[in-house]
């Protein structure tokens, strides 16, 4: 019996990787490794300011003195740093017209993956930033965001276009010493997104930046920066695919974001990184740090993932909740299948007064797969009034995956009200035959569950995303679908 | 319309069917009796095709097809229909959303469009209304948090809105006081066609006072050991089962 409801599992939860292709064009590569050279030369290459490359340099020494993380619980290969290739980017045919143009083969890539580069043609009202490996390949809109004052580009360019922003907020929130995956990206990131909303100012549209690695053996570091000013407010999302290879593939990335009086920022994530074959060979290590600042008083920062992707995921957003009344809020649904690994969850320190936090976190577990969360929720001594709630549910399909929650409480002040539940729960056979029974199939049923399980934090997503989300994750647990 | 020959069938290793032979025609109401243990609910669930038993012997037709070849979710499209001893919570899932793939499903099954969102919607208020369930059960999860008679109600709701050939109730009298008993049993009977049969199985001779079968028959055993008209119920609560065990105790 156990046998047949494995044997019905694995059929189910065997889906294939839709984002596996890879695309055939001319790759600038420097050598594989990292040494102080190759950090020169990266930052030559993107022909930054002096400050840009002191800043580099200031993290590759820091990091050469650190070891990689172990404490997760994650069982993560040693990773050769010096084997892998730190700058990778596609070469545009250099006929093009003007500088809004992007070599077709480029576009037919993010076409296929459904982030179609051509303004009239995206979905309305989203503007895209479509980054491959190294380097941003085209942002969308950018006119269109500069009339209301709105700054939306590619970091490389931000650094050359807006230094002064740049000086003044990059490594604010995550410093280049903050841990070995964040000296590391801020050693050899490439390319990502610069986001500024100025005082005042509603983002007239949603914005999303897309991250697709397909050169071998290159990692991926990329870096964004989101700035949202008194009383202004953005919705920020970004996506993510590689392609299906053997080998593993690193992609270390850091996510800042500062949000001043009474601005908020809303961020989410659907993350599919190629997550390895069916017996775990290849896939994508997901080494990130995201982390938001919110600095002004009633200002608020609301995180939403949806993380199905990656052999290994090791990332927590967090709220640094700094001032009075200020919000955090992190919504997530984390999928693990097969062998894949995923140790994730938040932080929420709070310094402020009257600071509020949420988490929701919902781990949905298959095939032989572990799934961690694991948030801290810190309130300092002056945080007065401090509250936090954190939901942490664990869903279990079969009986070979592991689901674990650790939560870490530190709490200095004795006003805060701090609340922490957590549930376990299988899909029952018989909710599987219940169904079966009203003539859904076993397939569906389970797509059924999962998505009603996961209804709370889909919901958070802009409606255009929330149906791919959905739709991601019953690719990501079933077989026919999609 | 459904034909049991000879059928057995065992969990792990012990036999708990062992040679059900019953057929049922259109318009017929069958009510199945029992003392506890004979494998009435067995019954049910091995017609319903729950892999927890496991058929050794027999055959079934049910609409001229093999009812025991098909996975459970098509010999529910083929129109058989299991009301549950103990309906299964789903949490998440709102009613709606369950009703409307199960009814779609049958629909994509007989080749036949998928509903509209307001014809759905159309179809639940008229049947919610047929079977008098409160609209607030069809705004909540599938059976989640709701009291023993609202998931007996909202069972036959679902028969409502499926439209079975052969619905099979499954000791649906059991935890209900006399008001929702009625209601349960109201419902059945107006759901009541000369084309549909229904297949009552049942502890207590109460139901069938509001639903009147037109055959009653005693599971001992594993064995139909006696069948009879509605009058036989009558018999079984005046003198309990021990005749009938004494009777077949070789």
């Amino acid at each position: 019996m156990a046998d047949d409801q494995n044997k019905i599992l694995d059929e189910v939860t065997g889906g294939e990787y839709k984002y596996g292709f890879h695309t055939d064009i001319e790759t600038e590569m420097i050598p594989k490794g990292l040494s102080e050279e190759v950090v020169r030369m990266i930052s030559a290459k993107k022909g930054e300011p002096e400050f840009m490359l002191e800043y580099r340099l200031k993290a590759f020494r820091h990091w050469q003195t650190l070891k990689a993380p172990d404490w997760a619980h994650l069982n993560i290969p040693e990773i050769d740093y010096q084997d892998i290739i730190y700058y990778a980017a596609p070469v545009q045919k250099p006929q093009l017209e003007s500088m809004d143009e992007v070599d077709p083969e480029l576009k037919a890539t993010f076409d296929k993956l459904g982030i179609p580069l051509d303004e009239q043609k995206v979905l309305s009202g989203v503007a895209v930033d479509a980054v491959m490996d190294s380097i941003s390949v085209k942002t969308t809109f950018r006119e269109t965001l500069a009339e209301h004052g709105v700054i939306f580009c590619s970091i490389s360019d931000a650094v050359k276009e807006y230094p002064d922003l740049i000086k003044k907020y990059l490594g604010s929130v995550v410093p280049y010493s903050d841990n070995f995956f964040a000296a590391l990206n801020s050693a050899v990131f490439s390319d990502g997104s610069f986001v500024f909303i100025p005082k005042g100012v509603r983002c007239p549209m949603e914005l999303s930046t897309y991250f697709r690695i397909n050169a071998m053996n290159t990692g991926q570091f990329e870096r964004t920066l989101i700035v949202a000013e008194d009383d202004s407010y953005v919705s920020y999302l970004e996506g993510c695919t590689a392609p299906q290879r053997d080998e593993n593939q690193l992609h270390a990335a850091i996510v800042e974001i500062v949000v001043h009086d009474r601005a908020e920022v809303k961020y989410s994530t659907v993350q599919n990184w190629y997550p390895g074959d069916k017996d775990g060979k290849g896939g994508i290590y997901n080494f990130v740090t995201k982390r938001g600042i919110c600095k002004g008083d009633y200002s608020k920062i609301s995180w939403t993932q949806v993380e199905t992707g990656s052999a290994i995921t090791w990332k927590y957003p967090s709220c640094v909740l700094m001032g009075d009344h200020s919000v955090g809020e992190f919504y997530s649904v984390a999928v693990t299948n097969n062998y894949q690994q995923a140790d994730t969850g938040s932080k929420m320190i709070h310094l402020g007064k009257n600071t509020r936090s949420l988490i929701v976190s919902k781990g949905i577990s298959a095939g032989k797969s572990q799934n961690s969360y694991r948030g801290l929720v810190k309130v300092s001594k002056k945080a007065a009034n401090a509250r936090n709630f954190s939901q942490c549910d664990s869903l279990l399909l079969g009986d070979r995956c592991g689901a674990h929650t650790f939560p870490y409480l530190e709490i200095s002040n004795n006003s805060a009200l701090v609340e922490h539940e957590a549930t376990t729960s299988k899909i029952g056979e018989d909710q599987i035959f219940y169904c079966n029974q009203r003539g859904i199939s076993t397939e569906d049923a389970i797509g059924l569950i999962v998505n009603g399980y996961v209804k709370e934090v889909i919901n958070q997503l802009p409606m255009e995303f929330a149906v791919e989300a959905q739709k991601l994750l019953q690719i990501s647990l079933e077989g026919s679908v999609g | 319309m459904l034909v049991i020959k000879d059928l057995h069938a065992k969990i792990e290793d012990k036999e708990i069917l062992r040679g059900i032979n019953l057929t049922v025609k259109p318009g017929e109401i069958h009510a199945i009796m029992g003392p506890n243990g004979s494998g009435k609910s067995t019954l049910s669930a091995v017609l319903a095709g729950n892999d927890k038993f496991e058929v050794t012997e027999g055959e079934v037709s049910f609409n001229g097809k093999k009812l025991l070849e098909l996975p459970p979710e098509d010999r529910s499209r083929e129109g058989l229909f299991l009301s549950f001893q103990y309906p299964v919570e789903i949490p998440g899932v709102s009613m709606v959303n369950f009703m409307r793939t199960a009814v779609n499903e049958h629909r994509k099954y007989k080749g036949e469009e998928a509903l509209s969102a307001s014809d759905f919607l159309k179809k639940m208020r008229d049947k919610k209304k047929l079977v008098e369930i409160d609209s607030k059960l069809t705004n909540r999860s599938v059976n989640e948090g709701f009291s023993g008679g609202e998931k007996k109600k909202n069972e036959i709701f679902q028969m409502a809105m499926l439209e079975p050939t052969l619905s099979i109730l499954d000791e649906t009298d059991s935890g209900l006081d006399i008001d929702a008993l009625r209601i349960v049993a109201n419902g059945v009977n107006k759901l009541k066609t000369e084309n549909n049969a229904t297949i009552l199985i049942t502890h207590y001779q109460r139901l069938l006072d509001y639903i009147v079968p037109d055959y009653v028959h005693v599971l001992y055993k594993g064995r139909i050991v006696k069948s009879a008209g509605k009058e036989l119920a009558l018999e079984l609560e005046e003198k309990g089962y021990d005749w009938i065990k004494k009777e077949f105790e070789d």
